[in-house]
């Protein structure tokens, strides 16, 4: 997976690049607006991380030349300004996705893991299975080692995200939008809470351990022994 | 718009209209009354003289000599000064006709007997004209009288008084006008008082206030009221330089722990795990104040911006119905238990709207002894939705209950407990850009917080 990042924060820029290629990605980095343009017009990436803010060309005209390029590749805006007016702008020109500064630099991993995702088809499991862990999708059941694991409705979707994203590291605030659709920061330990519950129930009595925190970034569910 | 005039010139052009319709006023008056009398007089004197002149022919028997009776004639005249008499029989033989202007024309005319005025051409007249019937003496029957009086004095006497009255009017008018413009000024005194008081009014001297009972009577109103923009002023300053002062507080106090953590940190040589922990204490500041910024970015948003609101239909009972599903177990291990009762629906922003609740239930949970429930109900008062978020805890001290509100402030200030001290002035801003209201109580081991929405659209 190749993504390109025009930032010309010369520190963000690094850490970004440092942080995606340890995640993975192959990343290239532009510095400023026409390598970024260039670069984006003549190679191919899989994804697109652009500042809005750049000193030449800035990354609503890269993102424009783009679209009329016929180029489809999927583009996240980093800004640090938070208007409507240019959510609105972005969205119009076709930006994927939009993340304001300061963000957690888990929270860019996890958005672009989930833009990187939507081109290819899902398939249409009706089973999920993490090492002896498995999720009945369609009757919303879940078992452990054999044993039915209670679960409520709610314990129950943050389970199946943790597993369909298994691997990746969620950040807490992804958790609540995806499973309660709260899209603000709460100043509780809610989701510490209910993955306390839920580790309890799926966890306690049963090796491997499959949640794992990973402080100050978030949770991720992932089997020890697979790999 | 057109400026006004000044009040001044206002008052000074007003009173020299005044001065004018005045004195023009009583001057029509006085002339009119002054024609009047005179005519009056002169009616009185040519009656007196048609009278004695009846009389002279009354008292004249037949034989007398016409000199005679011409002489008595004459002197009728010298007691009136500047008098014309004309005397005809009926046939219209001149009995006797004085010298100066020619009366007979006059007196054949069919203006009928009585007073009138008459002109002979070059001269005014005041002019009686009788037909005596019953004149037993001269002759046939009847003769006529025709007396008249010069009026070209009296013309002259009111022609110099309205050039009197003409010059009084412009002096009035010009020594009211000075001396309006004066009184004005001195009457504005107090006005410049004010205004002196109100300029050195500067932004640290905000607590200055007008003292009503020293203005006139008629600038009360504008002294409370300016008194009152003022107060409000200052609340308005006072808390944005204390908002000011808190957003430096409360970024001083992290940025200071990230920075004494990370020199200790590289003062010497440290195994790696310690190094993960100064990182990690790191990360929770760096979140800590990111929400910070992203908090005060939505109140200034709010405040800067009321009109970007994503407005819809929001069915309270299901949002919170959301907000339970998600504080549920947090709630459970504090021993919490969260109630709803009613339901209601407003147009408003659904996330926004989402947000403020979120906020106030988090807040209520917080505070809930162990064992209490918290309750939400909605319900509708006096066309108004009502939203009561209420838990069972310690009372807030009633000094505190006002300022709950405020951006940064904290019922007890050494206590960071986790937030940004900001959760319930973004509640505040959310249901003011609704164009609602909420307030707070906290009593009797009660703490309830009371939105009124109106039932907008």
């Amino acid at each position: 997976m190749k993504l390109l990042i025009v930032e010309d924060e010369s520190k963000i820029g690094d850490y970004l690049q440092q942080g995606l290629s340890e995640a993975g990605f192959t990343v290239e980095l532009a510095r400023n607006g026409l390598d970024g343009h260039h670069l984006a017009m003549t190679d191919d990436f899989d994804l697109l991380i652009l500042d809005v803010m750049l000193p030449d060309i800035d990354g609503w005209r890269i993102l424009k030349s783009l679209r009329e390029a016929g180029r489809n590749v999927p583009v996240l805006f980093l800004t640090a300004r938070d208007s409507v007016d240019d959510r609105v702008k972005g969205l119009e020109l076709g930006a994927d996705d939009y993340l304001v500064k300061p963000f957690a630099f888990s929270e860019l991993l996890a958005r672009v893991r989930t833009l990187l995702r939507r081109g290819t088809a899902t398939i249409n499991e009706s089973k999920l299975k993490v090492a002896d862990l498995e999720l009945d999708l369609m009757g919303r059941r879940a078992t452990r080692a054999g044993k039915p694991v209670p679960l409520t409705a709610k314990e129950f979707a943050l389970l199946e995200l943790l597993v369909r994203r298994q691997g990746e590291v969620l950040p807490r605030s992804l958790i609540a939008s995806q499973v309660w659709d709260m899209n603000f920061d709460s100043d509780t330990n809610v989701i510490d809470v209910a993955i306390r519950r839920l580790r309890a129930k799926i966890d306690e009595n049963f090796e491997p351990k499959l949640i794992h925190t990973r402080r100050g970034m978030g949770y991720m569910l992932d089997n020890p022994d697979s790999d | 718009m057109r400026r006004p005039p000044s009040l001044t010139l206002r008052l000074t052009v007003l009173f020299g209209i005044v001065a004018i319709v005045v004195f023009s006023g009583f001057g029509w008056l006085i002339e009119n009354s002054i024609k009047r009398h005179f005519a009056e007089e002169d009616a009185k004197e040519l009656e007196t003289m048609a009278q004695a002149v009846h009389e002279a022919i009354s008292s004249s028997s037949a034989g007398d000599a016409p000199s005679l009776l011409s002489q008595r004639f004459d002197d009728i005249l010298v007691g009136h000064h500047g008098s014309s008499l004309y005397i005809a029989d009926q046939k219209g033989n001149v009995i006797y006709s004085s010298p100066g202007p020619d009366l007979s024309a006059l007196a054949i005319s069919d203006e009928g007997p009585g007073f009138q005025e008459w002109s002979d051409g070059t001269n005014q007249f005041h002019t009686l004209i009788r037909h005596v019937r019953n004149g037993a003496t001269a002759g046939d029957g009847g003769y006529t009288i025709a007396a008249a009086l010069p009026t070209g004095f009296h013309i002259q006497f009111l022609r110099n008084f309205r050039h009197t009255l003409w010059l009084m009017v412009a002096s009035a008018f010009a020594i009211t006008s000075i001396m309006g413009w004066v009184a004005v000024r001195y009457g504005h005194a107090p006005l410049h008082q004010i205004i002196n008081r109100i300029r050195h009014i500067s932004a640290n001297e905000l607590n200055t206030r007008l003292s009503p009972e020293t203005v006139p009577r008629e600038l009360t109103d504008l002294a409370v009221s300016f008194n009152e923009m003022l107060e409000r002023m200052e609340e308005a300053f006072n808390r944005l330089s204390n908002f000011s002062a808190d957003i430096a507080h409360d970024l001083r106090t992290p940025v200071t722990t990230m920075m004494t953590q990370s020199q200790v940190a590289l003062s010497q040589a440290r195994t790696v795990e310690e190094y993960q922990e100064i990182l990690y204490s790191n990360i929770e500041e760096y979140e800590h104040m990111a929400q910070m910024i992203n908090d005060m970015l939505f109140l200034a948003k709010a405040d800067n911006q009321p009109d970007s609101l994503t407005t819809g239909e929001v069915d309270l009972a299901s949002e919170v119905n959301i907000l339970f599903d998600f504080y549920e177990a947090w709630a459970e291990e504090r021993d919490v238990v969260l109630k709803l009762e009613g339901a209601a629906t407003i147009s408003g922003d659904k996330l926004m709207l989402r947000r403020a609740l979120g906020n106030l239930l988090s807040n209520a949970i917080r505070h809930a002894e162990p064992g209490a429930t918290v309750t939400v109900s909605l319900g509708k008062a006096g066309g108004e939705t009502c939203i009561v978020v209420e838990n069972p805890g310690p009372d807030i001290p009633p000094e505190h209950l006002p300022r709950l509100f405020d951006r940064f402030y904290r019922v007890d200030p050494s206590r960071q407990e986790g937030g940004t001290g900001l959760g319930l002035a973004i509640v505040k801003s959310i249901i003011e850009i609704h164009g609602g209201r909420i307030n707070v109580t906290s009593s009797e081991g009660i703490t309830r917080f009371h939105i009124l929405l109106a039932a907008r659209k």
